[in-house]
């Protein structure tokens, strides 16, 4: 299997969609002649011409509409933000127009579009560049909500949003694009709504997802190798259509579960996971079901204190040993 | 690291506990699993163990003192470890009636503190969902396992580690047993019946047994001289073993929505002592002979009047035998010990007069009277049961055929 970037199987996906289906168009603020603000387009614009990938003002509200207009007469938008703190400005557009269009028009309109860009924070980008909106979106009926960890999930991922007739939600990030692994060959498709265990254990689970994945996988490697804690690493993927089934079915094995999570505590991804897993695996459980969280804070500019508000694989390894009984 | 020495649940049922005698004084050096002291429970003499190594800094509750389960009652720490973080700890536990019927004299406590309000539910076995469901599915009293959680919380190793611990195991009850769901008739005879009498429907069957060949045989046996003497008890407590065997209808616990039928029986035989009750069990009694009977009985009896018998020594029977002969009671009615179904209550030897073949004979006779749960005894279940027990009785051979 080709080692791939993350960025670069998100090029690839892109491509083969385009090539796959004409309906197929991307959407953004630099997307073409500067190839995208992280490369991500990087030589589309050659090859599809600029009526597939199309620049925009610096007018986030005004593209997703084109957008969700496009979707509504056929076409199969991508829509790339630049990052995720700037679809604030387009979000009445992703929640009232692209959610509840089909809806509202009794399933006459499908509005296949997919809303995709870095999402969370990298390094030193200050707090209003710096923020996870997953739950925000996750909350909204009629979205969905994917978020890849790894190359191969990013591709595969892309390609199944792309083909979906339902809007997606593409979380990426800044820091995961130089990211490096295997990517499988061909038409590689992952299905929207499965989560993947990444790392299989018997004594905890851990839920991650995207940038969460890396420090779940190393708190895991430590704790095997310094405690002798099993842990077991499992990948949302996606985060709505929620695969509470992978997750039930690995709580009820290990009986204890840490969420690790970048965005802030309150009302976040990992309380709904708290809330769907204490009800379907209640009887499971050997501890109460610990997060591990942004801080509740902006994101500070000082870079320790950024490092501080950030999940870390310390972190992780401590709520394990405290739901494991092992502090 | 100091580690909190706390009054611990030692038996089942406990919910306080004296401290009778403290085995190790403040600046002893003590190992994790040392004796620290003797405790009083509801139903016997209990050693507390360290939990902890390091020396014994101080003893929070002196002797004679009366203090619920998880309080505070010493602390264990390095030499020179500062342990005044226990501050707040160290002051008076909540203390209860201490035996003497007066309260804790507070005033003799090491520090003048108030007394330290006690949480609504510090008799409340915390345990956590999966502990309690693997001690449900195996039938052990999560009460009588120790939390190693926050706070004493009662998690899964700790249900895994009494399953493997064979002591804590035995509190988990007989193991050959069918459980059997109920019917409809069985439910509604249940509901009818408890409705109407309480929460066990009792009824009563007494019959009157001679006993003449029992006293020949135990004449006989005695005459041996050899190993332990066998009373009539012992032999009324084999024959009501061999009976329940072929009756295993009366050898069952009520189980709210099941009855338990037991293959094994396992006699509870009350035995008075000082300030009550307690019922050691004779395990597999149906397997025992009358000597090994009357030994372990013996032992039973003797320590339970010592208080020293342990928690699974007083669990777990299925059929319990309550005599009063010995104090010249004719003829009684014992109250069941739930679950339990069926409880027979055995009177006095006496001689009197009976009719045979139409004339009128001086006879050795017993009553006894068994007291059942409707719901699971029927009344003719239980009057061929006594059937048998009077057949054996009178033909004593019968108990080794």
């Amino acid at each position: 299997m080709p080692i791939l970037t993350y960025r670069d199987a998100l090029n690839d996906a892109l491509r083969e969609e385009m090539e796959r289906d004409p309906d197929v168009f991307l959407m953004g603020e630099e997307v073409a002649e500067y190839d995208g603000a992280y490369k991500v387009s990087r030589g589309l614009l050659e090859e599809f011409g600029d009526k597939r990938i199309v620049d925009t003002p610096i007018t986030e509200l005004g593209f997703t509409g084109i957008g969700v207009g496009a979707a509504m007469a056929g076409l199969r938008p991508v829509i790339e933000f630049m990052t995720f703190n700037f679809a604030l400005l387009a979000i009445d557009q992703i929640v009232n127009s692209a959610a509840k269009i089909s809806y509202m028009s009794g399933g006459q309109f499908r509005i296949p579009i997919v809303f995709r860009g870095p999402s969370g924070a990298a390094l030193q980008l200050g707090s209003q560049h710096s923020q996870a909106f997953d739950s925000w979106y996750a909350n909204v009926p009629g979205l969905k909500v994917v978020a890849p960890a790894t190359p191969a999930d990013a591709k595969g991922l892309l390609k199944s949003s792309i083909r979906d007739n339902n809007p997606v939600v593409f979380l990426e990030g800044e820091m995961l694009y130089n990211t490096k692994g295997e990517v499988p060959d061909g038409d590689h498709l992952v299905p929207i709504g499965r989560a993947d265990i990444k790392r299989e254990g018997s004594d905890v689970t851990i839920v991650c997802y995207a940038k969460t994945l890396a420090p779940a996988l190393k708190a895991a490697d430590t704790l095997a190798s310094d405690s002798g804690i099993s842990a077991e690493v499992i990948d949302l993927r996606t985060i709505r259509p929620l695969d509470t089934e992978a997750l039930v079915a690995s709580v009820r094995k290990t009986n204890r579960c840490v969420i690790v999570e970048e965005g802030w505590p309150f009302s976040g991804i990992g309380a709904q996971l708290v809330d769907t897993i204490q009800r379907e695996a209640f009887d499971h459980l050997d501890a109460p079901l610990l997060r591990v969280t942004g801080a509740d804070v902006p994101m500070p500019y000082n870079k320790k204190l950024e490092r501080a508000a950030k999940p870390t694989p310390q972190k992780v390894i401590e709520a394990v040993k405290q739901v494991t009984y092992s502090t | 690291m100091a580690t909190k020495v706390v009054m611990e649940a030692l038996s089942p049922t406990m919910e306080e506990g004296q401290v009778t005698k403290w085995l190790k004084g403040e600046g002893d050096k003590v190992a994790s699993g040392d004796t620290l002291a003797e405790v009083e429970t509801d139903k016997a003499v209990m050693e507390l163990v360290a939990r902890g190594d390091g020396v014994l800094r101080k003893i929070v509750v002196p002797e004679g003192t009366t203090v619920e389960v998880g309080s505070l009652v010493a602390v264990i720490g390095a030499e020179d470890e500062d342990i005044s973080s226990f501050a707040v700890d160290t002051a008076v536990p909540p203390a209860v009636e201490s035996s003497d019927g007066g309260a804790a004299d507070v005033a003799a406590l090491p520090t003048g503190a108030p007394p330290v309000p006690v949480s609504g539910d510090s008799d409340r076995v915390k345990a956590t969902p999966v502990a309690r469901r693997m001690a449900s599915e195996r039938s052990i009293d999560l009460a009588a396992v120790r939390g190693s959680g926050p706070g004493g919380r009662v998690v899964k190793r700790d249900v895994e580690g009494a399953v493997a611990t064979p002591p804590a195991a035995a509190i988990t009850g007989p193991a050959g047993f069918e459980d059997v769901p109920l019917t409809q008739i069985r439910k509604t005879i249940a509901r009818r019946l408890a409705e109407s009498t309480g929460p066990v429907p009792h009824f009563f069957l007494t019959t009157e047994i001679d006993m003449e060949r029992v006293v020949e045989a135990r004449t006989a046996l005695n005459a041996l001289d050899e190993g332990p003497r066998v009373s009539y008890n012992d032999i009324v407590l084999k024959v009501i073993a061999a009976a329940l065997v072929e009756h295993r209808a009366c050898n069952a616990w009520w189980q709210g929505d099941h009855i338990r039928y037991f293959n094994e029986v396992h006699l509870g035989v009350a035995v008075a002592v000082k300030d009550g009750l307690i019922t050691p069990v004779l395990r597999n009694a149906h397997l025992k002979t009358l000597r090994q009977i009357a030994v372990e009985v013996r032992d039973l009896a003797g320590r339970a009047r010592e208080k020293k018998l342990q928690p699974h020594e007083y669990t777990g029977s299925t059929f319990t035998v309550s005599n009063l002969g010995m104090l010249d009671i004719d003829q009684f009615t014992g109250v069941i010990n739930p679950p339990e179904a069926g409880l027979l209550a055995v009177g006095s030897i006496v001689e009197k007069p009976a009719v045979e073949d139409g004339q009128v004979v001086v006879r050795k006779r017993m009553r006894v009277t068994m007291s059942c749960d409707h719901r699971v005894i029927d009344g003719a279940v239980g009057a061929r049961y006594l059937q048998t027990v009077r057949r054996m009785l009178e033909n004593p051979l019968a108990i080794v055929w």
